[in-house]
């Protein structure tokens, strides 16, 4: 009898090209954007090598180009030649990429699975951390650093020490008005952002299961804010009948031999994890973080809380400096903390779903006149699904701006940036110092919770709407 | 990459937890296609005023620390994006090793590829190495064969992956060493089922 295996360890045996410490893999999708390649390029043109699988290797640009205003170019020059070395690598090397005016352009990790690209049991990496959100579909799918992208361009493989498995078991119900946002931010705030650390996460149970791919995705995404290599769901109806039809997806035969393939992929019952966390969905509600890193964050019926809830010295510390940078008062009720901006976007919540719940709350009510609100689709297939369910009007007749497709806000590579000393309820992914530009001051929410914000102008316990 | 066998020099104490990427190397400075010339930029945020001008209350301004060799810090250094900024920034700043109770998966990896020494001691050990590091000449020693820390009466083992280790101390093209493999390449990729997808465009 063969060991009962995670989905983990399924996938990463069936990538083994030698089998050591680290192990050599296999990579079925190399995923490529602007800012984490083009020094990878430059060392494999100055070494005289090719890429080895250029039909494997898909491009796109995301992280440093404007959401409006794109017929006139990019008018930052730095960030102009960064997409140009892209365009002109991609063509160099025969790469497919979705360029500035190519209706599939997106946020890399919006565009691979909108593409059906991101299928089970593969093995996926890119220059991005977040690439854990492809691992929503039983894909292993972790980030990588410029040197590594260099090495999969030249040999199509990685090195890699075997990370150690973790289950994250969600039973129950997500409560109604309660995000996949809250679900992931509650599991961070569980175990921590470093929780996760050499782990790859299978999230498990009835909760996770009932999730759509959206949602799972949301989830997976935010693998690496609590620290792990990635984030993993095994396959099931949901998947397949997502996958099914989409432009890179297989075909005839092909798809039936493919669909038989990923029936498979499912922790055997009897495989052990290293580490369990187990979480009970029916308790949660909506979150806001209140401080600079993901793991910060309270209910929204909470307030902001005192360092000295903290036992141990270092998240004391990080507690005082965090409510400094955020310009808090321990106790104050969150409910009471009024917001400058909304960011509705990312490769976390910039995608079809996040922008119909957060329409919703939206119809038929205004952004208040002291906030400045944006929704950013996660890719121009995004963008245009909105507009033909008649998302974009909703959003504009409410005072939102309605832009083209990347990471903007996000990161504010781009003219996105929030100003400093300003507060913006954001459906990213990170609350870091500076992450939305110098000195802003970043809280994740859901999108619901965003959409609810932006109109009250501070933040609202969006099941309070919901209900009406 | 330059070869890294043993480092000796004094040290800098950044006492905080889970420092993250976007604080070592913020998103303004990820424009650039070249590699090299983001020393400066290093904690750029922590270190300058809104106006630009170099914060004289941060230790990486303090002229005494002009010379450090060694970054010591609080546990999960490193977290957050898996930009490779990071550690060019650290060592092009002229730090040449980072030691750590716990550094995040991707910084650790991305530094074994560019000789930026990551090492990973017990908290207790980082502790006193931080207080040891307030006098700005105290000298911390590091040695990647023998795998071990000395410094004022500490002794310390650090576990170290030997790939890495051999990758660091030979400083060899890792590509180079995998192309050597070509075989066990091709035979896995001949072998992989048709149904796997391409992306070869299908729209044109
Ligand atoms: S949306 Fe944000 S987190 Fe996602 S890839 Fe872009 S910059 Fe990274």
């Amino acid at each position: 009898m063969t060991e009962p295996r995670t989905l983990f360890q399924k996938v990463w045996d069936n990538h083994i090209v030698i089998d050591a410490d680290p192990t050599l893999l296999y990579v079925d999708l190399h995923l490529v954007h602007e800012v984490t390649s083009p020094q990878a390029f430059a060392g494999l043109n100055q070494s005289g090598r090719t890429v080895r699988r250029p039909d494997l290797t898909v491009a796109t640009v995301d992280h440093g180009i404007p959401t409006t205003g794109r017929s006139l170019g990019i008018r930052d020059p730095l960030s102009k030649r960064q997409i140009d070395a892209l365009v002109e690598n991609c063509m160099d090397h025969g790469i497919t990429m979705f360029g500035l005016d190519d209706p599939r352009q997106g946020i890399v990790h919006v565009v691979g699975p909108e593409q059906g690209l991101t299928q089970p049991g593969l093995l996926v990496v890119c220059g991005d951390s977040h690439t854990s959100t492809h691992g929503a579909f039983g894909a292993l799918a972790f980030g990588i650093g410029t040197t590594e992208v260099e090495h999969v361009l030249a040999t199509q493989t990685i090195w890699q020490a075997k990370p150690q498995s973790m289950a994250v078991e969600v039973e129950g119900e997500l409560p109604w008005g309660v995000a996949a946002k809250d679900l992931i931010l509650g599991i961070i705030a569980q175990i921590g952002v470093s929780g996760g650390t050499r782990h790859v996460i299978e999230y498990r149970g009835k909760a996770i299961h009932d999730l759509s791919m959206e949602q799972r995705m949301t989830i997976c995404n935010m693998s690496i804010e609590g620290g792990a290599r990635a984030g993993m769901i095994a396959p099931d109806e949901t998947t397949i009948r997502y996958i099914e039809g989409r432009p890179f997806a297989p075909k005839g035969a092909q798809w039936d031999k493919g669909v038989s393939a990923w029936e498979s992929l499912v922790t055997d019952p009897d495989a052990v994890f290293d580490k369990v966390a187990v979480l009970d969905a029916s308790r949660l509600v909506p979150h806001v973080s209140w401080g600079v890193n993901p793991a910060q964050t309270v209910p929204v019926t909470g307030s902001v809380p005192s360092p000295d809830s903290y036992d141990d010295p270092l998240q004391r510390d990080a507690a005082v400096r965090a409510l400094e940078y955020m310009a808090l008062r321990p106790g104050t009720p969150i409910l009471d903390i009024a917001i400058d901006h909304v960011f509705l976007g990312s490769c976390t919540n910039g995608r079809i779903e996040d922008l119909r719940a957060a329409a919703k709350v939206v119809e038929g009510r205004r952004v208040d006149s002291r906030v400045s609100a944006v929704v950013v689709p996660g890719s121009m297939q995004v963008k245009a699904q909105a507009e033909s369910e008649g998302l974009h009007e909703v959003f504009e007749a409410a005072g939102f701006s309605w832009r083209d497709a990347g990471c903007s806000s996000c990161l504010a590579m781009n003219p996105d940036v929030i100003p400093a000393g300003e507060r913006c309820a954001s459906t990213s992914n990170r609350n870091y110092e500076g992450r939305q530009g110098r000195g802003a001051r970043t809280h994740l929410v859901s999108p619901a919770m965003a959409a609810a914000a932006a109109v009250a102008g501070h933040f609202v316990d969006v099941r309070d709407w919901e209900d009406s | 990459m330059k070869p890294v066998t043993t480092i000796t020099g004094t040290m800098m104490p950044l006492d905080r937890g889970d420092v993250d990427t976007d604080q070592i190397i913020p998103q303004q400075f990820l424009k650039r296609i070249e590699r090299d010339g983001y020393g400066e930029f290093l904690f750029y945020n922590w270190a300058h005023t809104d106006d630009g001008t170099p914060s004289s209350d941060f230790i990486l301004n303090d002229p005494a620390r002009r010379g450090a060799r060694v970054l010591v810090t609080g546990p999960n250094f490193g977290c957050g994006s898996s930009r490779e900024h990071a550690p060019w920034a650290i060592q092009q700043w002229g730090f040449e090793a980072v030691v750590t109770a716990s550094a995040a998966d991707i910084f650790r990896n991305n530094s074994s590829y560019v000789g930026l020494l990551v090492v990973e001691l017990p908290q207790d050990a980082v502790t006193r190495l931080i207080e040891m590091a307030s006098d700005p000449t105290a000298e911390v020693s590091i040695d990647l064969e023998s795998q071990t820390v000395t410094a004022d009466g500490l002794e310390e083992h650090f576990e170290f992956n030997p790939t890495a280790k051999e990758r660091l101390l030979t400083g060899l093209d890792g590509i180079g060493v995998t192309m050597s493999h070509d075989d066990l390449i091709a035979s896995h990729e001949e072998a992989r089922p048709a149904w796997l997808p391409t992306t070869v465009d299908v729209s044109s």
